[in-house]
């Protein structure tokens, strides 16, 4: 199911005074199974980008097609909703029946899913979002904390068993043991072999989870490499209202020390052996 | 889709007409809309038309800004003029076919109503578009004032007003994003017999309602966490000043006017 996209330009409210260009001739090519961030400032079109994936905006010029479907052909519309999933920021907004699992089978049931093989699935996805099944079941999603919310409706997503998953600024106002789960939560369904795209403005959860980055500016694509690179480029990323990951920071300072270690180092663990390789190896002084 | 909707809208910018007082602005708009209720022959009309396109001008926001106004209305000016067309019978027959008859006073008033409308929307639009909703509630709240002498709670609807303004687009943004949201889990809003598109809108309402009421409790303690407690004593960073201009331009407006009562009634005898 790769993703193409073709010199796409998106304008907001054309002919009016409010007039924006929010995608200017972008282009890219998103591969089956790649962990692909987009990371830019806010109104750098980043949230414009992802909602032509599944042909909730169509592009203005340029086209956009899945799998080589073109997001122009309606009548295909809800085929490519069932394959592309998509979380938008704080999905909790968005929940709205008397109970956790009729809104969980709200999406699989749009699409045609058989009564009998409901259960299965809102079962799956609750045990995914690690909310027990009898517990919630018959709760109304309103009552639960804010936490178990967005939970409830990524699970929601998850239930449509989508081949591929957007997720717009998925850890947004989660504390920091929530985010640790949603990071583990992307691995683990990006093993399961769904492709995972995913906003942020963490470089540390780009880190963590990325193996490829985009950065854009003012809707267009400043930067699409592997993080390392991206990281390596810090001057530019700072520029354009943007960071590095803790990690790249601490190596860059080290280094305007003593130390030569490699930039590529992002996440902790491989800061770590850097560190441990060129105290060992470089000097004796303990 | 809902971006279009161009009703109540201000676009900023810096001509004469964004700079008079709101007061100023609204008795106008005002006089505007009685008078065109009472106005009584064509020429009143295009007098009535021409000045407005003065104004238009004067006021530099496009043109085809101001059809879009009018445009999702066409439907409801088509049914009135059909209206006073076919079911007025009074004066004399022009044409009759049928069960169908147009007399000459039906032709003249399903003009005049489509004037009516157009001039109406055109004119009130002008306001807000010029206007900012903060100028436009502090000038309706100035004008109120009187009122205050009866217990009328001026100030207080003036910010009920102010609030309801500035949530419109933020509910519209809400809108557009939860259906965006319900959309992509296979929702359809766009197909389906009446019962069925009814039923579609609850995933968009409950979580639209839910969002109101939580802003709407976030907003009074915000209010209150910066000692918000009415109109009593309150000041205000933008103070209206009746200037010099407004003068003029009541004075001109006054003339515009009068020349059209004029000729309604007096000229025509």
């Amino acid at each position: 199911m790769p993703i193409e996209v073709r010199d796409v330009s998106y304008t907001y409210m054309p002919g009016t005074p409010y007039e924006t260009r929010a995608l200017d001739g972008v282009s890219l090519t998103i591969r089956d199974g790649e962990r692909l961030a987009i990371v830019g400032h806010t109104g750098s079109g980043k949230s414009t980008l992802v909602q032509h994936f599944n042909g909730l905006l169509l592009p203005s010029q340029g086209e956009v097609t899945v799998n080589g479907i073109s997001t122009k052909e309606k009548s295909r519309l809800r085929e490519l909703r069932r394959e592309v999933g998509m979380v938008f920021q704080y999905p909790e907004h968005q929940l709205f029946e008397e109970t956790v699992y009729k809104d969980i089978a709200f999406g699989p049931r749009n699409l045609g899913c058989p009564e009998a093989e409901m259960e299965a699935r809102v079962r799956h996805a609750l045990e995914r979002m690690e909310l027990d099944f009898d517990t919630v079941k018959d709760r109304s999603p309103f009552e639960l904390s804010g936490g178990q919310q967005r939970r409830v409706a990524i699970a929601g997503v998850l239930a449509m068993q989508p081949e591929i998953l957007i997720l717009d600024e998925p850890a947004a106002g989660l504390d920091p043991s929530g985010k640790q789960h949603m990071n583990e939560l992307l691995l683990s369904l990006h093993g399961e072999g769904i492709t995972i795209i995913f906003i942020t403005h963490n470089m540390d959860e780009v880190a963590e989870i990325a193996e490829r980055v985009m950065v854009m500016n003012r809707g267009q694509v400043y930067m699409d490499d592997t993080p390392d690179h991206v990281f390596a480029r810090e001057e530019e990323l700072r520029e354009i209202g943007l960071g590095v990951p803790g990690m790249t920071q601490l190596i860059s300072m080290l280094n305007r020390e003593c130390f030569d270690l490699p930039m590529g180092a992002y996440t902790v663990e491989k800061a770590y052996s850097a560190i441990r390789g060129d105290l060992g190896g470089g000097s004796d002084a303990s | 889709m809902l971006r279009d909707l161009t009703i109540g809208q201000y676009v900023p910018g810096d001509s004469a007409l964004h700079r008079l007082d709101a007061r100023t602005k609204i008795l106008s708009a005002f006089a505007f809309i009685v008078l065109i209720f009472i106005i009584k022959t064509y020429i009143g009309y295009a007098w009535m038309a021409v000045g407005l396109m003065i104004v238009v001008a004067v006021s530099g926001i496009p043109v085809t800004f101001i059809l879009k106004g009018i445009k999702p209305l066409w439907l409801i000016i088509l049914i009135t003029v059909i209206i006073n067309l076919f079911f007025s019978q009074e004066g004399d027959p022009l044409l009759s076919w049928w069960i169908i008859t147009i007399t000459d006073a039906g032709l003249r008033l399903a003009i005049f109503m489509a004037a009516r409308l157009i001039l109406l929307i055109t004119g009130t639009s002008l306001l807000t578009l010029t206007t900012s909703p903060i100028a436009l509630t502090d000038g309706l709240e100035s004008l109120m004032f009187p009122l205050k002498a009866i217990r009328f709670p001026a100030h207080e609807l003036a910010m009920m007003m102010t609030i309801a303004l500035r949530f419109i687009p933020t509910l519209m943004d809400e809108t557009e994003r939860i259906m965006k949201a319900q959309k992509a889990r296979g929702a359809d809003f766009e197909s389906g017999r009446l019962m069925q598109r009814a039923k579609a809108l609850v995933p968009l309402l409950v979580p639209l309602f839910v969002g109101a009421f939580r802003r709407a409790d976030e907003l009074a303690l915000a209010m209150e966490a910066r000692c918000y407690r009415g109109g009593e004593g309150r000041t205000r960073m933008k103070q209206l000043t009746f200037a010099r201009r407004d003068l003029y331009a009541a004075l001109l407006l006054l003339a515009w006017f009068a020349m059209a009562i004029v000729e309604s009634y007096w000229l025509m005898r």
